[in-house]
This record gives structure tokens, C-alpha cells and sequence, in this order.
């Protein structure tokens, strides 16, 4: 019998420079060293049951990274979560667990949405006035952009993908709502070049810092906009 | 937090930033409160080769059980960063604290191949440390060398105050109480230690130091060279100071300390694994080996005490696999009894094993047969001779009917690929002896079409023969033995090229060879002198560093640094030393009797082989001191 469980964690500290296969490694290593009673694929080489809802670019901070994994045995959410913080380096804290039921689509399959906070490195900040950048931006009626892809360049409507977007004046930073499905995943770096470039700006490769606040699948996947975290699939146990 | 050492737009521009944060599971920190001495541990390479050593965790390990001594860890920063440093006046930081290197009390430098002496100066450059160690003052730490080169630290002895020789586990405690006396730093009862003197008697303390066992000081000796270009004498400055220092060994290595929390590295390194150190020494006594000789006599770890570290190593680590060190594992005793507590273990753990080369047979076909892929695994032979007449002559104890006999079983259980490594340019090398190597790997070739019925063939059989270039090393037979020059090498690898290609079964050959020029510069280092420092020096000052990867190494800037110093390199490979000469370490005692080394040397000529520890005792010296295998033989 087995279990699929739904791992919440953070990523700061020196942790926000280990990439994405650099961190399955790790986890897969903390995992033994917390005693997990993760399941295994079968075969000559066997690896363990776990996958992430999508990878975090290196140098980004997260407060809602997610990893389905599946047990043989269920403890309690606190003992998972216990054993696995004993385990961690500093940069990275499990933040809760939940037990999903066996339909649930894992969360690399579901995540549609993800929020982010967006602020500037010291001495980066813009020289412009990005309240009223960011109001003017957001106003438009489409927001049309030239993106590369594997396949060459596509023009796409940018405001569609942007499911939600404020300006916080006490923090001088935004936060914004961005399509994160397969087909129309959006970074906000993408976001931030066109919001500068509208204001006759380059954006800088270090002015952004990029918080990942939080994943989210469809509430009800036959009703498009309507979000629920990640986190907020599944039950305590 | 701790506060990196490097901004952010650093780390996001170069190339693999985890090698500079520190901080994974395994690494130490300490509260500064609490600590007397700050000791950075330096392997002068890149992180991902650096972190692959066990004798740095060893180290690292053992020092920071000493509560009051903080070790972190050293490595070069890759080209990128060391331009970035170079240009921004980053001083080279430890990566537990992200401090600067040059605050410290030592910094140890461990000596694990001759290709990294640049990168010695480059790690002391970026620190801020002056290159010589006359030019040391008070607040420069200790530089500190150890590792097999520390058996000749002449090429390198201006750059270091110290050398440890021998193995790290026991001097450095009284190392430490020695420099406390002398900087003054006392602990108040409750755990808290008083500050440092900042004026201090640098240079008593390497006196008193020099008189620690397996302590040397290079600065306190004098060496006078004669008109031949040879050394004609090698004398300590002053009465108290040892003019032979003999290296440390560990007496008993179940109750010496081994790292069972080792640092765990976020991104892979070169041996991304557990690694359980089943012995030290070796048996064999194979010519052309320089660690057979230097960690003589063999000892071995207890397995009971094995399967207990192997168990907190799992556990501590979280590794996917393990792996066994030894310079021979099939020697170990207890091997059989090791690895099915492994198999057993691992099996529940989901833990791969890593096997050593262990010597083909029947054994250890079972045992790779259980824990590897065979489809995927090759077997490994290191004849490192082509003809019986070479491998009689460098003493390595392993015959054509050995090698066939491991190879015919092991076809049967259906293996197909093997590994072949030879060493070409060994003393009194032949053209037949080259010619060797390519017949002995057609003889397995044809072996296989003829102990496999075509039926039962899994696809035809993959050869792949290496050759590497032989460099004589110190306390070896082969330390008088002339070396190759580079057209040599490259003639004879041409040869065996050529052979190959002669053969019936070449198709099923791959030839691989070993790059002569460092080869060379490997050979001089080896055996050379203090007068090389000047070369290296200036070699570093010309741009040459990270010599050991082949796209760095510069080998027109180096022959050049050579020539402009008024050095012949050469003068340190070709010649074949008489018995009387006096060799730049002949002041360092490995143990092992120089009267043995030259007996062997000279047996060698008349290609006789000699038996091993376990078959008969050679009286190589060792057993004076009455540890691991030699008391059992007489
Ligand atoms: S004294 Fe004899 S048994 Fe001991 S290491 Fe030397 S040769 Fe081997």
C-alpha cells in the first residue's frame, strides 16, 4: 500500500544557489537520512517515488515550493515533518504536509498558477516612478510581446497570462499572478523586461529579487480562473 | 544567517556557485567564542575534485573534535571566479565562515599530485598571504603542507613554513599546544580562551615545531649543491633540530578517528559517495608504486568496526552509495565477511555498492555479478605490462594465466567489456614489451569468440586499453631509474598504436593514452629539487595555473620559465642516479630501508621478482616498529 504525500517547503538563505536537479539529490539524501519510508520504483536501479510541481530558478527565493511523494507507512504530518526538518540544511524548512488522495493528480500535473513578489537588489532600484509604471502597465488592454521559444520567436499577448498584478508602495515591490501551466508558463523576469522596456528601460540581469510566494492548481478544472494552493490540496493526517 | 562572502551577482555569474557557500549537511560551525584556533584545510583544487578526498574529511574531522580548533575547508576558485577575485580584491574566504583565509592560525595545504604546485600559489595569492614563507610576518598564518608530495616537499619547500610527514592523525594535537604556548592564548577555566598576541616569536615557534616527529621546517635546513649539479650536502642549521625526519604512521586504526558525518556536498562530485577506508599500506610491493611504499605496513581496519561506521555513515549522509578504499581490497582479510553485511544492508537501504577493482575470480565475479549491472559493468585488469618479462621487473605479481583465468569466468557469466591499463616507458622497456600490450589484449579478445559459443555471444567483445606514462617516484625502487623524454613516450605510444591495429581482433580494441608533456613536468617535480621553486614561481607569475587539467596546462610557458631560470628539466628525469647520490629527500625516513629500495632496484635489472608480505617477509625495514602485518611475518 502505498501513500502519496504532498511536501510544502521554502528556499532562501545559500540554498537559493543549489539548482533544480542539485535539490532532488538533496531531498533524495535528506529523505535516508530522515528515515522516510519512501516508496521505490522497481528495477536494477531503483529511485525513489518524488517529483516536484516545478523547478526554481537559481537565485530565486520561494516561500511555496511543492513535492508529491509517495510512503509504503503513514506516520503523522508532524513526525514527517519533524524528521525532516532534523535533517535540513539551513535555506530550506518543510512547511507542512498533506496526504492527497489516490486520484489527486500530482502537482507537477496540476500547477496552473504561481504568485511571486518581486523587489530590487540595493542600489538596482528603478529610476522611475513605478507605481504609476506599474498602474500604466497593467491598464493596458493587451500587452504584446515577442518571446523566444525553442522554435524561434512568437509574438503573445502578455496580459492574458497575468492573472493578477500590485504595486506595494511600503515595500516598493510587486506582486503579480502568473500563468504556470505547461503551455503558458511565465517568469516574472519576462514580465518586468516589457514593464521596463515601457518605460525606455533596460532591466538588469541582478536588479531583480524574486520570491516565489505560492503554487496553485484550478479549483474545479472545469472552471478556468478560479485557484486553490497547492498546499491546500489534500488532508492533515 | 551566515553572511556569504561573495554578492549575489557573483554567484549568479559564475559557474557552479554552490562550490563557495559551504554550508552543507556535515559542515561544521562553530561559536567564535569558544574557539582558540581558526585552521583552514586547503585541497588546491577545484571543489568537486577536493571535496572527493577522504583525507581531508579525516582532517577535518579530527580537528574539529577538538573543541576549541575550528576547521573549514579551502579549494581553488574555479578561472572564472579567480579573475573576478583578482579584479574586485576579493581575498580567498573559508566556506564554513566566509571569512577571510588570512585571519587564521594555519592553513593546512594538502599534496596529492605534483600538477597542482600552481595552484598552491594561487590559493596563498588570492588569500593575501605572501608566496615565500620568509616573507611571513606575525599575522600570516602557518602554511602547512602534507600528502604523499610532502615525501619530497624540496620543489615546493620555499612556499611552506611547515610539512607534515606522514599520516595527519597524530601530531597536530601537539602541533596546536605548541602554538598556543607561543601566541599566548590561554583558556580562563570556563570554556573562553584569552585573545591572541599579535607580536609573537614566529620563528622560535618553526624551531620548536621542527622538533615535533614528522615535522619539518624547511627554512631551518641548508642544502649546498656540487659541480655536478647534484647536492652535496643537506644539513639542519642548528644542533636540536633533526637532520632525518621520519614520517608518522597510525598505529592502530580502529581507535584513530574517521569522519562517519562527513560533509555532504549539494552539487556531484568527482566521488559523489560514502567511502569506508577498509586498510592502509599494501602487501604487493610493486616497483613502480609510490603509496605501496609509504603507507607500508599494511593495517587493517577491524570489520566489526566497518559495519558500524558503514551503518552511521548511511544515516548520516543519506549518500546512494558506498564505496570501499584500499589500495588493494582483495587483500583485505575480512572481505568476504565486509561485503555480504553490505549486500545485505545496502539491499534494505536501497544503497548501491561501488566496487573497488578488485582481482577478477571467482569471488568477486559473484559479488559484481550481485551488485552491479553486468550488461553495463566492465572488468578491470591492470597488468600495467605488456610481457611477463616487464611485469617481472616491476614486480607486479600478475600473470597472463591469471588474467585469462579471470577473464574465461567472467565471459561465461556473461560480461563483455574489459579494461586494460598498462604503463609504457618502465625501466629497461623493450619494443616487444610494447608490442606486448596489444597481443596480451588480442589473447582476450580471442579468449572470448573462443569460450563463448556465438549463440550465447551478448554483442562482440569491447577492449579498451589505457596507457599512462611512467614517472619515477621517491621511495620507490624507481627513484634512481632514468625517465623517458616526451618523443620517447609519444614514439612508444605510436608503437603500441600501430600493434594494435596489427592485430586479428583491432576492431575490438579502443587504444587510450595519457598526455606525454605532463607526464614529464610530473617527473621533475617528482624528484626535483628546491631550486625548482624559482621555476614554479614564475611559471604561476607567467599564468600557468590548474596545470592538472590538460586545456589549462601551458606547457610552451613552463619550458620557457625553465629556460629563463637557467634550469634544465631533464637534469631530473633522465639521469640514472648511482647509489651514492644524495636525493633531495633522502633527509625524509619513510620507514622503508633505503638498502631495501636499492636491493629491489637492483633486482629488478636482473628481472627478479620478490614475494609479498603475506608470502614472505622482504625485510624492507619496517618491521622495527612492530605494527599491522609485520609482526606476523618474520
Ligand atoms: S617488514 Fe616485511 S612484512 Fe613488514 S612491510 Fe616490510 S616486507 Fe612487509
Amino acid at each position: 500500500m502505498a501513500y502519496k504525500l504532498r511536501i510544502k517547503f521554502n528556499k532562501y538563505a545559500h540554498m537559493i544557489f543549489i539548482g533544480h536537479l542539485d535539490l532532488m539529490r538533496y531531498f533524495q539524501k535528506a529523505m535516508r537520512r530522515g528515515g522516510v519510508d519512501i516508496s521505490y520504483s522497481e528495477g536494477f536501479s531503483p529511485h525513489q517515488i518524488m517529483s516536484f510541481a516545478q523547478p526554481l530558478g537559481v537565485g530565486i527565493y520561494s516561500d511555496g515550493e511543492y513535492m508529491d511523494i509517495s510512503v509504503n507507512s503513514l506516520t503523522s504530518e508532524q513526525q514527517l515533518k519533524d524528521a525532516l526538518n532534523g535533517v535540513m540544511s539551513e535555506g530550506v524548512d518543510i512547511l507542512s504536509v498533506k496526504l492527497l488522495a489516490d486520484k489527486t493528480p500530482n502537482s507537477m500535473a496540476s500547477v496552473v498558477a504561481a504568485s511571486y513578489f518581486v523587489a530590487f537588489r540595493e542600489g538596482y532600484e528603478p529610476d522611475f516612478d513605478l507605481a504609476k509604471a506599474a498602474a500604466d502597465f497593467y491598464a493596458q488592454d493587451k500587452i504584446m510581446i515577442e518571446k523566444e521559444t525553442k522554435k524561434g520567436t512568437r509574438t503573445l499577448d502578455l496580459k492574458e497570462h497575468i492573472y493578477s498584478f500590485s504595486y506595494d508602495p511600503d515595500k516598493n515591490s510587486l506582486y503579480m499572478l502568473l500563468d504556470a501551466s505547461s503551455g503558458g508558463n511565465i517568469k516574472p523576469s519576462l514580465v518586468m523586461e516589457q514593464l521596463y522596456r515601457e518605460q525606455g528601460r533596460e532591466l538588469g540581469e541582478f536588479d531583480l529579487i524574486v520570491t516565489r510566494e505560492d503554487m496553485f492548481a484550478l479549483k474545479d478544472p472545469d472552471k478556468p480562473g478560479v485557484f486553490i494552493s497547492l498546499g491546500e490540496i489534500g488532508d492533515s493526517y | 544567517m551566515r553572511k556569504l562572502a561573495l554578492r549575489d551577482e557573483i554567484l549568479l555569474k559564475v559557474e557552479k556557485p554552490a562550490r563557495y557557500i559551504g554550508g552543507e549537511i556535515g559542515s561544521i560551525q562553530k561559536n567564535m567564542d569558544q574557539v582558540s584556533i581558526r585552521f583552514a584545510m586547503c585541497f588546491p583544487d577545484v571543489y568537486e575534485i577536493g571535496m572527493s578526498h577522504l583525507g581531508i574529511q579525516i582532517l577535518y574531522d579530527m580537528l574539529n573534535r577538538m573543541d576549541d580548533v575550528w576547521c573549514e575547508r579551502v579549494y581553488s576558485p574555479w578561472t572564472d571566479l579567480d579573475e573576478i577575485m583578482r579584479k574586485e580584491n576579493i581575498p580567498l574566504f573559508a566556506l564554513e565562515s566566509q571569512e577571510p583565509v588570512r585571519g587564521f592560525d594555519f592553513l593546512g595545504i594538502t599534496l596529492q599530485y605534483e600538477m597542482c604546485y600552481t595552484n598552491i600559489l594561487q590559493v596563498l595569492d588570492l588569500a593575501g598571504i605572501p608566496l615565500l614563507s620568509t616573507e611571513r610576518g606575525c599575522d600570516d598564518p602557518i602554511v602547512i603542507g602534507g600528502g604523499p608530495c610532502s615525501y619530497n616537499p624540496e620543489p615546493i619547500a620555499d612556499f611552506f613554513d611547515l610539512f607534515y610527514i606522514g599520516e595527519g592523525e597524530n601530531r597536530y594535537g601537539e602541533l596546536l599546544t605548541l602554538y598556543r604556548k607561543f601566541r599566548g592564548i590561554a583558556e580562563d577555566g570556563r570554556g573562553h580562551f584569552s585573545e591572541r598576541k599579535n607580536e609573537w616569536d614566529r620563528e622560535g615557534f618553526l624551531r620548536e615545531a621542527a622538533k615535533i616527529p614528522g615535522i619539518y621546517a624547511p627554512s631551518l635546513y641548508d642544502v649546498s649543491y656540487g659541480e655536478d649539479g647534484c647536492i652535496a650536502s643537506f644539513t639542519p642549521k642548528y644542533d636540536d633540530i633533526p637532520a632525518v625526519i621520519e614520517k608518522e604512521m597510525v598505529e592502530d586504526l580502529d581507535s584513530s578517528p574517521y569522519p562517519t558525518a562527513p560533509v555532504v556536498p549539494f552539487i556531484r562530485v568527482t566521488q559523489d559517495r560514502m567511502t569506508l577506508e577498509i586498510m592502509r599500506g599494501c602487501i604487493r610491493g610493486c616497483r613502480f608504486c609510490q603509496a605501496g611504499q609509504l603507507y607500508k605496513p599494511l593495517r587493517e581496519r577491524s570489520t566489526q568496526v566497518l559495519k558500524k561506521y558503514a551503518r552511521e555513515l548511511m544515516k548520516n549522509t543519506g549518500h546512494e552509495e558506498i564505496s570501499l578504499s584500499s589500495l588493494s581490497s582483495s587483500d583485505y582479510t575480512g572481505l568476504p565477511e565486509l561485503l555480504d553485511f553490505l549486500m545485505e544492508e545496502c539491499g534494505r537501504q536501497k544503497v548501491n555498492i561501488a566496487l573497488p577493482s578488485l582481482r577478477i575470480d571467482a569471488f568477486s565475479l559473484d559479488v559484481m555479478n550481485k551488485v552491479q549491472d553486468v550488461k553495463k559493468s566492465s572488468l578491470t585488469f591492470a597488468p600495467e605490462a605488456g610481457t611477463q618479462r616487464m611485469r617481472n621487473v616491476i614486480n607486479k605479481g600478475l600473470t597472463q594465466e591469471d588474467i585469462e583465468g579471470g577473464a574465461r569466468e567472467a565471459f561465461l557469466g556473461g560480461w563483455n567489456k574489459v579494461k586494460l591499463y598498462f604503463m609504457l616507458g618502465l625501466p629497461g622497456e623493450t619494443t616487444e614489451d610494447i608490442q606486448g600490450i596489444a597481443h596480451l589484449a588480442n589473447d582476450i579478445a580471442k579468449l572470448y569468440y573462443d569460450t563463448v559459443p556465438k549463440e550465447e555471444r551478448k554483442g562482440k567483445i569491447q577492449i579498451t586499453v589505457s596507457t599512462s606514462f611512467f614517472v619515477p617516484k621517491p621511495f620507490t625502487p624507481f627513484q634512481w631509474a632514468p625517465m623517458d623524454r616526451p618523443e620517447m613516450f609519444t614514439q612508444k605510444a605510436a608503437i603500441c598504436k600501430e600493434e594494435i591495429r596489427a592485430q586479428l581482433n583491432q576492431k575490438s580494441i579502443k587504444y587510450n593514452w595519457h598526455d606525454a608533456d605532463t607526464s614529464i613536468m610530473e617527473g621533475v617535480f617528482a624528484r626535483g629539487d628546491r631550486r625548482l621553486c624559482k621555476v614554479i614561481l614564475r611559471a604561476y607569475e607567467a599564468g600557468c595555473f590548474y596545470d592538472a587539467w590538460t586545456e589549462y596546462y601551458k606547457h610552451d610557458v613552463w619550458m620557457q620559465c625553465f629556460e629563463e631560470e637557467g634550469i634544465d628539466p631533464y637534469f631530473y628525469t633522465e639521469r640514472e642516479r648511482t647509489k651514492e647520490e644524495i636525493l633531495p629527500w633522502d633527509f625524509i625516513s619513510c620507514k622503508v630501508s633505503r638498502s631495501f629500495l636499492w636491493r629491489e632496484w637492483e633486482k629488478s635489472k636482473c628481472e627478479e621478482v620478490s614475494t609479498n608480505c603475506r608470502e614472505g617477509c622482504q625485510g624492507c625495514g619496517m618491521a622495527a616498529y612492530g605494527l599491522g602485518i609485520c609482526p606476523k611475518r618474520k
